[in-house]
């Protein structure tokens, strides 16, 4: 206790103020409070407070069923909810030494995928708003449309899919979704190119984000900043290269990494990220190989007593799923590594001296997407 | 000439002598000064409204939508149900603001442009008043709506207004510079800073045509320091939505607000007809050197037409930048002007110098 | 004479990404083309869902107002949310046998979250999903249905 009160805390100084950035606020993308303290335009420090829209989503697994815990884990980071789905699934079937179809895992791949090159979208869109430049949120959601359109035909809705069951799917995909998914892609490679003529070569958004921001890998490393944002300080922490799940080791992609750090970086690896998923998902779609949609399971699911981990990449980064059983039909324990959370961890050190644009700058480039942070 | 029968002057004149003839002098004035007031308040506020509908529209096209459409049709009247919708709106009052000053600051923003809208030239003729200073008298008056804006920020009693209202006022201060340099090299060109006299010289090509390269490159940075000026995107960093919610306004609400919104377009009209006045020739139809028979069929058009044209593609143009880029960094909007637009700007003065010294222009 | 060199050139390689984003929006400008915006209550005609969108539940009839549905209750356990609510009742069937057949199948459209589960374990198929979404009301209640239409009874061969 006394090591805490001891802590150097960084007190407010002559012609330093703070403000609330949030809950609402344009740029935090949800109710995220930031305590800016602020001498004239330079950021001096940044208080993250968390809280505003947690819900529980931990304790309520706790009387759920590990079928029902699917609708909950959409709901955490909701745009990138199919691979949130794969976690617990891969969880309970690793759990159960259960070995799916390859149909499913193929299925599983390309869909995740599909679902991050949405969730970047999003991201990209949301980006350029948050940097004053409105016409690329159109035209990220335009195309994000596409990919909701396959999701909508194939799983029924359009944001929180439910769509993986421990086992395999819920469903089969859609006769047409192999179809729709190849014209997606087709379409897309046209337009990705309008993303790097109106934000990437564009001389005012180079200034506002090169050098900006900058995270050396010690440092990523250290926060455990993971996924694009922590690859963009050239650290290698997929986890679909480093512990494969899926079809992961099967297909050729190449881990997206950039050795600059800074906000120019980590928006050039999402970009990258997109063409690499593109790439993933071209190799699958003509193979699906036919069979079963799931296997049996249970209608009631027992985790053998013990303790699991398991984690996948997800489109902010790790997400680390750990589970306690003691043998019943709901968990003792679940707790949700999320990336949000972790990433936002490192705002603070990012923006600091920074100016107030920077830090909206570098808070959208960390890609934080505000439920997932408080679950 | 043909477009003779487009000269306003004989009947603007002939009502001001008809007036001075029933009334005495001073009543004569005033009635006079009433009817421009009101021909003025009323085109403002029809131009304003205007704009708002075309920035929605424009900047709807530019993003694959289609913008308002559900309130008569195409969604012309939109911006009016909007703004009686900000008519009917609470005026809401801030603890601890200045009163006073958060009051007027609104109605200075206001006024600025209002001033400004009087010393241009409509038409041959159309023009209320036609100062022999009138570049220079813009300029120092649409200048003068940062003071409402810095009060604006400074009374609210919010960080974030005064964080916007500050921006602005370093803005204002430095693009101005810019602005008034590009305008001084046409002006270097001209010889007059007659507004009138500005738009006769361009009967035989419109400045930007006459100056040669200088004066393209003065076009180019009047269009950016003027849009800075404005406090429009990519430079809008006094309002600055993603960063300072609203910036400066961000306390105003209903008619206040509208007041601030409606003076945003308004300059923008205005520093887009200073443009086409000075460097597109205003309401001066298009002429080709020695093409009599394109001239004479140019000279048809009706000049109110010329004008509108001009500056509405001038104001495209504007919108064109907002829609587009992202917006600068504070500092980098410094570094644009101290850095780069003013140097580029002094040179580019004194090349159009040696240009007319030497007679080299057309 | 570098640095003079370098200055031109980041100030014409600025003013070329510039113009090439703006390429990219007058192009979109002019082409109106390629607008993606739907008119929602006017294309109301036209717009057709997903066969497989999960709009709303419901539960299947045939002509002859029966259903499906046995009154299990296994949906109601498998809803995480707790938005079903079967309720059953036993009836004598004229061999003697007690049956139970459903009397209300309750759904809170205001509690689901369209996971899907219900439809997935019914053992019967007797639920399904609805393609409708044009669920706003005025009043909370009018969210809750019940899905067995009045005078239903249950398809003979279901057990």
């Amino acid at each position: 206790m006394k090591e805490i009160i001891n802590l150097p805390v960084r007190s407010i100084e002559e012609e330093e103020y703070h403000i609330n950035m949030g809950p609402q606020h344009p740029s935090t993308h949800g109710v995220l409070r930031l305590v800016v303290t602020l001498q004239g335009e330079t950021v001096m420090k940044v208080q993250p407070h968390c809280g505003y829209i947690h819900r529980g989503i931990e304790k309520m697994c706790e009387k759920d069923t590990y079928q029902q815990i699917i609708h909950l884990t959409d709901r955490m980071d909701y745009l990138s909810a199919h691979i949130n789905n794969h976690a617990v699934c891969l969880l309970v079937e690793g759990a159960l030494e259960v070995e799916v179809p390859e149909r499913v895992k193929y299925i599983r791949t390309i869909v995740d995928e599909l679902n991050r090159i949405a969730s970047h979208q999003l991201w990209w869109c949301s980006f350029g708003m948050d940097l004053g430049g409105l016409t690329c949120f159109f035209y990220g959601l335009r195309d994000r449309e596409h990919i909701l359109d396959i999701f909508e035909e194939s799983f029924g809705s359009r944001l929180l899919h439910s769509y993986y069951a421990p086992g395999g799917l819920m469903q089969d995909i859609h006769p047409n979704f192999q179809k729709r998914t190849k014209d997606f892609i087709k379409y897309f490679r046209k337009k990705i190119k309008d993303y790097d003529n109106i934000l990437s070569g564009n001389v005012i958004f180079e200034n506002r984000s090169q050098g900006i921001g900058v995270m050396s890998k010690e440092e990523a490393i250290n926060y455990g900043v993971c996924g694009p944002s922590g690859r963009a300080s050239g650290w290698e922490c997929d986890i679909r290269k480093k512990y494969p799940y899926a079809m992961y080791d099967k297909v050729d992609f190449r881990e997206v990494l950039s050795d600059k750090g800074d906000t120019y970086a980590r928006y050039m690896v999402r970009i990258d990220e997109m063409r690499e998923s593109m790439k993933i998902i071209e190799q699958l779609i003509d193979n699906i190989p036919e069979g079963d949609y799931s296997v049996k399971m249970k209608p009631i699911i027992k985790l053998p007593p013990g303790e699991y981990y398991q984690r996948v990449e997800s489109a902010r980064g790790e997400l680390g799923i750990y589970c306690i059983s003691d043998g019943n039909k709901t968990p003792v324990r679940m707790k949700f590594r999320t990336p949000s959370f972790v990433n936002l961890g490192v705002l603070d050190k990012l923006s600091r001296n920074m100016k107030i644009a920077d830090l909206v700058a570098i808070g959208a480039s960390l890609d934080l997407v505000i439920p997932d942070i408080d679950r | 000439m043909a477009f003779n029968i487009y000269d306003f002057t004989s009947f603007t004149q002939s009502i001001d002598e008809a007036l001075y003839e029933w009334l005495p002098p001073f009543w004569a004035l005033i009635v006079e000064m009433t009817i421009i007031g009101l021909v003025f308040l009323i085109g403002y506020a029809i131009i304003g409204l205007f704009l708002v509908y075309a920035e929605r529209k424009v900047c709807a096209f530019m993003q694959n939508r289609v913008g308002p459409n559900r309130v008569g049709p195409y969604g012309i009247f939109q911006t009016i149900a909007d703004f009686i919708k900000l008519l009917m709106k609470e005026l809401v009052y801030i603890k601890n603001s200045d009163k006073l000053l958060f009051n007027i600051a609104p109605f200075i923003v206001i006024i600025a442009s209002f001033m400004a809208i009087a010393a241009i030239p409509f038409a041959k003729g159309l023009h209320a008043i036609d100062f022999d200073i009138g570049i220079m008298y813009v300029i120092a008056v649409t200048s003068l709506g940062v003071v409402g804006v810095l009060l604006a920020g400074w009374s609210s009693n919010n960080k974030y207004s005064l964080i916007g209202a500050m921006r602005s006022g370093a803005q204002i201060i430095s693009y101005e510079l810019s602005v008034g340099l590009s305008l001084l090299t046409i002006i270097v060109l001209a010889g007059t800073m007659q507004f009138s006299e500005v738009v006769e010289l361009q009967s035989s090509g419109w400045f930007i045509f006459k100056g040669h390269i200088p004066a393209c490159i003065a076009f180019v940075i009047f269009l950016i320091a003027s849009t800075a000026e404005t406090n429009r995107g990519p430079f809008d960093l006094a309002e600055a939505e993603s960063e300072l919610t609203a910036g400066f306004h961000t306390e105003y609400s209903g008619i206040k607000f509208a007041f601030f919104f409606l003076a945003e377009y308004m300059n923008m009209f205005i520093v887009a007809s200073i443009a086409a006045t000075v460097f597109l020739g205003g309401w001066m139809p298009f002429h080709i050197g020695s093409w009599e028979g394109f001239n004479y069929v140019m000279d048809f058009i009706p000049p109110l037409f010329w004008y509108f044209g001009k500056t509405a593609f001038i104001i495209w143009l504007m919108m064109w930048f907002k829609w587009t880029f992202p917006r600068l960094r504070i500092d980098q909007l410094l570094n644009l002007e101290w850095k780069y637009l003013l140097p580029i700007n002094l040179v580019n003065i004194l090349i159009m110098a040696f240009i007319v010294l030497m007679g080299w222009h057309f | 004479m570098n640095s003079f060199y370098t200055y031109f050139a980041d100030i014409f390689r600025g003013l070329k990404s510039l113009l090439i984003g703006m390429s990219v929006t007058g192009r979109y400008f002019f082409s109106p083309g390629q607008i993606v915006t739907q008119q929602y209550p006017e294309n109301r005609k036209t717009l057709k869902m997903f066969d497989r969108f999960k709009g709303d539940l419901m539960m299947p009839h045939d002509t002859n107002n029966q259903h499906r549905c046995t009154g299990c209750g296994i949906c109601e356990t498998n809803c995480p949310n707790g938005s079903i609510e079967v309720i059953s009742d036993r009836i004598e069937l004229p061999d003697g046998k007690k049956k139970r057949i459903i009397d209300k199948h309750i759904y809170h459209l205001s509690m689901c979250t369209f996971c899907n589960l219900c439809v997935k374990t019914c053992p019967s198929d007797a639920l399904a999903w609805d393609q409708t979404f044009e669920h706003a009301v005025f009043d909370r209640s009018k969210l809750t249905k019940i899905l067995n239409k009045p005078g239903s009874s249950i398809i003979k061969d279901i057990e």
